[in-house]
């Protein structure tokens, strides 16, 4: 796939389609990739990588990058494509600034699962049907796929690339099934006192570094209310609780809509918070009370929030129906 | 002198400026009781009330919030009340789902001619408001006074 990757850039870079390239770097580690933007074939070969550790959402850089000189190509995965198509409707990028290469996606390792099993010293993965062979200065490990994929990666929505120019491997399925709001079920199931519990627990480890903002597609704002010094949650640190729950409710609020549950904020979270129970949590409401929706589908039209009916159900439902 | 431990909700009222707040005023006019605990907050239409709005008011000690709009249909700007119910539906259910007493949050259509269920909706989202008791589990203690 790596290769293959490459040569197609080459290729673009070398007629003059693109003149720049978005995909990921080595890092200092095998599993500390970053993105970056290539400018040419010495580059690529230098850095260019591409493999189980790049879980990376391309998409949010290319808000900035499509609004330079010239065309670019950008490798996304399945997942990545949906941001990219709600970005375009939110008219955030120029889509023909952009070349999109769509690549088949089997899943994504998780770094911290991988050392939890007690595996370190990692210079490579590679992976097949449904187990990683990671690759360590000591000897081969196997992992099932299974036990240390990504959570997201684990509820795949869909392998299905929503847009793309060409396309490198097999185009995949939408999973209809696929499980990820089974946690958010679990949880409405709970009592108000387990659940309020169950939250503190989690958000009382935020450390407030923003991370999961920043690397959010949805969140693309220029002036973020976070940043207002006036908007009362604007501590670096949680000084006391109301500040976590306010700040991953209105984070999560913000994006309500338009998220496309590409699982970034989970995956950046540096205290495993389960950010992507509450981005699930509005879908699934979103999808029971207005109908089924997946953002990013379509580049166009309007979003659930953005638009209404006029036999809407009136908010008492959450009464009627609601959590336990 | 007698001091009154007994606790006192601290309700805020968001009213829509062309409906509910007129509503509030007749059932002033029509000397409607409802309890002083209600603390009236205008604004131009409902669909005005930001989510974030509703948080601070928690955040600066409120015990209750309640939202009163326009009956959909009635709205002075044709379609905003429809946009905030389905954000306050959306913003209701995501607080229970943190596990946030869902009787502390209420939206309630009121027209300028309602006085009377404006009144008697305030004397009963009053009441079990001071059922619950204190808001604990979305203060801010810095918010708090003494």
């Amino acid at each position: 796939m790596q290769s293959r990757m490459i040569e197609r850039a080459k290729q673009l870079l070398a007629d003059g389609t693109v003149n720049r390239v978005i995909g990921w770097k080595k890092g200092e580690f095998a599993y500390d990739i970053t993105p970056a933007v290539f400018e040419s074939a010495e580059e690529i070969d230098k850095d260019f990588v591409y493999d189980d550790f790049c879980g990376h959402n391309l998409s949010k850089y290319l808000i900035k990058e499509s609004r330079k000189e010239g065309k670019l190509l950008a490798f996304l995965k399945p997942c990545d494509t949906y941001s990219f198509n709600q970005l375009i409707k939110e008219h955030r990028i120029i889509r023909e600034n952009v070349y999109i290469i769509g690549i088949a996606c089997d899943g994504k390792a998780d770094a911290e699962k991988i050392k939890a099993k007690g595996i370190s010293g990692i210079t490579g993965i590679s992976s097949d049907d449904d187990t990683f062979t990671v690759k360590t200065i000591y000897d081969d490990e196997k992992i099932s796929k299974s036990e240390v994929l990504e959570e997201r990666c684990t509820v795949c929505k869909s392998r299905k690339h929503a847009v793309y120019d060409e396309l490198i491997g097999d185009e995949g399925e939408v999973n209809e099934n696929s499980g990820r709001f089974d946690m958010v079920t679990k949880l409405e199931n709970m009592t108000a006192d387990e659940r309020y519990t169950f939250w503190r627990n989690e958000l009382s480890k935020c450390i407030r570094c923003n991370a999961c903002r920043n690397v959010c597609p949805a969140c693309s704002c220029e002036n973020c209310v976070f940043d207002n010094p006036n908007s009362g949650i604007a501590q670096k640190s949680a000084a006391t609780s109301f500040e976590e729950n306010m700040f991953h409710i209105i984070r999560a609020f913000h994006v309500a809509g338009r998220c496309t549950d590409c699982g970034e904020c989970s995956r950046v979270c540096p205290q495993n918070i389960p950010l992507h129970l509450l981005n699930r949590k509005f879908i699934k409401d979103i999808n029971e009370l207005y109908g089924e929706y997946q953002a990013g589908v379509e580049d166009e039209g309007r979003t659930p929030l953005t638009s209404y009916t006029k036999d809407d159900c009136e908010p008492s439902i959450v009464n009627e129906r609601g959590c336990k | 002198m007698q001091i009154n431990n007994e606790f006192k909700p601290k309700i805020v009222a968001f009213c829509c400026n062309w409906c509910s707040y007129a509503g509030a005023d007749l059932a002033g006019t029509n000397r409607l009781n409802y309890p002083a605990d209600v603390k009236i907050i205008r604004v131009p239409c409902s669909c005005r009330v930001n989510p974030m709005f509703i948080l601070r008011a928690f955040q600066r000690g409120a015990d209750g919030v309640i939202i009163c709009g326009c009956h959909p249909g009635d709205c002075h700007y044709t379609s905003g009340n429809y946009y905030a119910r389905r954000r306050i539906t959306l913003l209701f259910s995501m607080l229970d789902y943190l596990g946030i007493e869902r009787e502390r949050t209420r939206l309630e259509w009121v027209s300028a001619a309602e006085g009377a269920k404006f009144s008697a909706t305030m004397n009963e989202f009053v009441e079990t408001v001071t059922k619950l008791g204190e808001n604990k589990r979305l203060e801010d203690l810095r918010c708090k006074a003494e």
